[in-house]
């Protein structure tokens, strides 16, 4: 269960792709931090994460759990976008989620993650798509 | 710093214990430590338990398990980093002896895991990985090591019949080690046949959920060498913890575990060890690739090499390196806070010669590895007999 509050905050990341720029080091971060983990800067700039990218780590969910049963089962990736910002994203729409490989190449689309039961909340964000 | 022994060892038969609740395991595992090290007094009692809130609804623990033995006025701490918090109450509790803030010191582990459904167990272990960038998106825990050993294969040639070589090893073990919650030999095609959990982890290559506890009483060397006259002593020789990005998005390499390697490093230095100096080890196999890749990570075996090494058999007890005698988290199973505090407790046994069918045969120098979620903390301990 999560509260409208914490998915709320959660927006910019899940329906924007809303990241930082450190305007030290150049890394970008997803989601934002106050301090960079690379070079330790404290001033960034807005940025927002490329859509295509390549699967770098993938698995398919046999046994899945709450909230996702009706998925499985499902592709799910550590996918590396263009400017090297990694993400954990499903990857929707596979016939056999068994093929998706170690470098395909995918894009991320808006999507629905899941629903808190019959009168909870939808949860929306990002899922890859293989190209 | 003072040096640090391990006086006592308290292990109880582990599995799915629906009879007895957390407090009652706890104790069985706590007094148990206590009349192995012929005392009925300490100074600092520390707890390794991962969840007992999401659990059995309880927290504040510490305090009600000093209770529950009639210590309450003793100081007593619960220490928490996922599946490695056992051994970070050992930790916790080394560093009190050797800075000498305590003399007597029990370290217990312990988590009560069937009181909640497979549903809300799987939840609670959930809470290990990023709940903003992994949970979200519906991965799972065995989701996480599946994708580990996707590009662990693909970047070393890897196998699924390698992976299953470390469980059946495990289970081999584990039919010798009587506190095991699994007595039932398998073999390499029995993992390979069995369900598949996620990509390419079968229901075979995961360790179970289980209900157990484990504890061992710390002293200063110099006092427990008084106390056991010529007899063999087990000293904690190198202690090593460190961390990682818990996000696996956010890791350079997913074959590798940096967590281990930096705390694997860490203890070696301490302990004035390398790895080719350990005789047995326990390390945290809570998927069969996690033991390949903690091999590697700890230096017994060079990048690529741990799954060709696990199917030749080289780590089975007997051979080149004995690795999980105990049957490890796969056979003996995984009561995530007790882990930790269990593998010290083996490796003590072994190194005092008291492992029986087990026992790894002159082993001197031993090693535990215990690791929390994916690999964002783990933990390294030496022992020595002295």
């Amino acid at each position: 269960m999560e509260s409208p509050a914490r998915s709320w905050r959660s927006y910019p990341q899940r329906y924007r792709l809303e990241a930082a720029k450190c305007s030290g080091c150049g890394k970008v971060l997803f989601p934002p931090r106050l301090t960079c983990p690379n070079c330790h800067g404290r001033e960034f700039t807005q940025a927002t994460l490329p859509r295509d990218g390549r699967v770098v780590a993938p698995t398919v969910i046999h046994v899945p759990p709450q909230g996702f049963k009706e998925h499985a089962p499902y592709a799910i990736a550590v996918v590396e976008l263009k400017n090297g910002v990694r993400v954990m994203v499903q990857v929707a729409d596979m016939t056999d989620p068994g093929e998706l490989a170690v470098g395909d190449p995918v894009h991320l689309e808006f999507r629905r993650i899941r629903e808190d039961g019959e009168a909870g909340l939808i949860f929306y964000g990002h899922k890859a798509i293989r190209d | 710093m003072r040096e640090v022994a391990i006086i006592g060892v308290g292990m109880i038969d582990w599995g799915e214990l629906w009879g007895k609740s957390l407090r009652e395991i706890w104790a069985e595992a706590a007094l148990a430590a206590l009349d192995d090290a012929g005392i009925d007094r300490v100074d600092l009692i520390t707890v390794g338990c991962m969840s007992p809130g999401l659990f059995v609804g309880q927290e504040h623990l510490a305090s009600l398990l000093a209770d529950e033995i009639g210590m309450a006025g003793v100081a007593s701490t619960r220490v928490e980093s996922a599946c490695a918090s056992g051994s970070l109450a050992f930790r916790a509790g080394f560093a009190e002896v050797a800075a000498g803030l305590s003399d007597l010191v029990l370290v217990t582990g312990v988590e009560k895991m069937t009181d909640v459904d497979g549903a809300d167990a799987t939840y609670a272990l959930g809470t290990a990985a990023d709940q903003e960038l992994e949970g979200f998106h519906g991965i799972t825990f065995p989701g996480l090591y599946a994708m580990m050993a996707r590009v662990h294969m693909a970047h070393h040639g890897t196998t699924s019949r390698q992976l299953a070589a470390v469980a059946a090893k495990n289970h081999a073990n584990g039919l010798l080690n009587p506190h095991a919650q699994y007595h039932m030999r398998v073999s390499i095609d029995d993992v390979l046949g069995s369900t598949m959990v996620a990509d390419p982890l079968h229901l075979l290559d995961c360790s179970p959920i289980t209900d157990g506890a484990a504890a061992v009483v710390l002293a200063p060397l110099d006092k427990a060498k008084d106390h056991v006259g010529n007899r063999t002593v087990v000293k904690v020789a190198g202690s090593g913890l460190a961390t990682d990005t818990i996000a696996l998005a956010n890791r350079e390499d997913l074959a590798r575990l940096r967590a281990v390697e930096l705390a694997a490093e860490r203890a070696y230095v301490m302990a004035g060890r390398r790895p080719s100096d350990i005789h047995v080890a326990e390390v945290h196999d809570c998927f069969t690739i996690a033991e390949i890749m903690a091999t590697e990570a700890l230096g017994f075996f060079e990048p690529g090499e741990g799954g060709p090494a696990a199917e030749r058999g080289l780590t089975a007890l007997g051979d080149r390196l004995p690795i999980n005698p105990s049957g490890g988290l796969k056979s003996k199973g995984h009561p995530v806070g007790a882990t930790g505090v269990a593998q010290i407790a083996e490796i003590t046994l072994q190194l005092l010669g008291k492992a029986g069918q087990r026992q790894v045969e002159g082993a001197r120098v031993g090693l535990t590895q215990n690791m929390g979620g994916s690999g964002g903390s783990s933990t390294v301990h030496i022992l020595e007999a002295v």
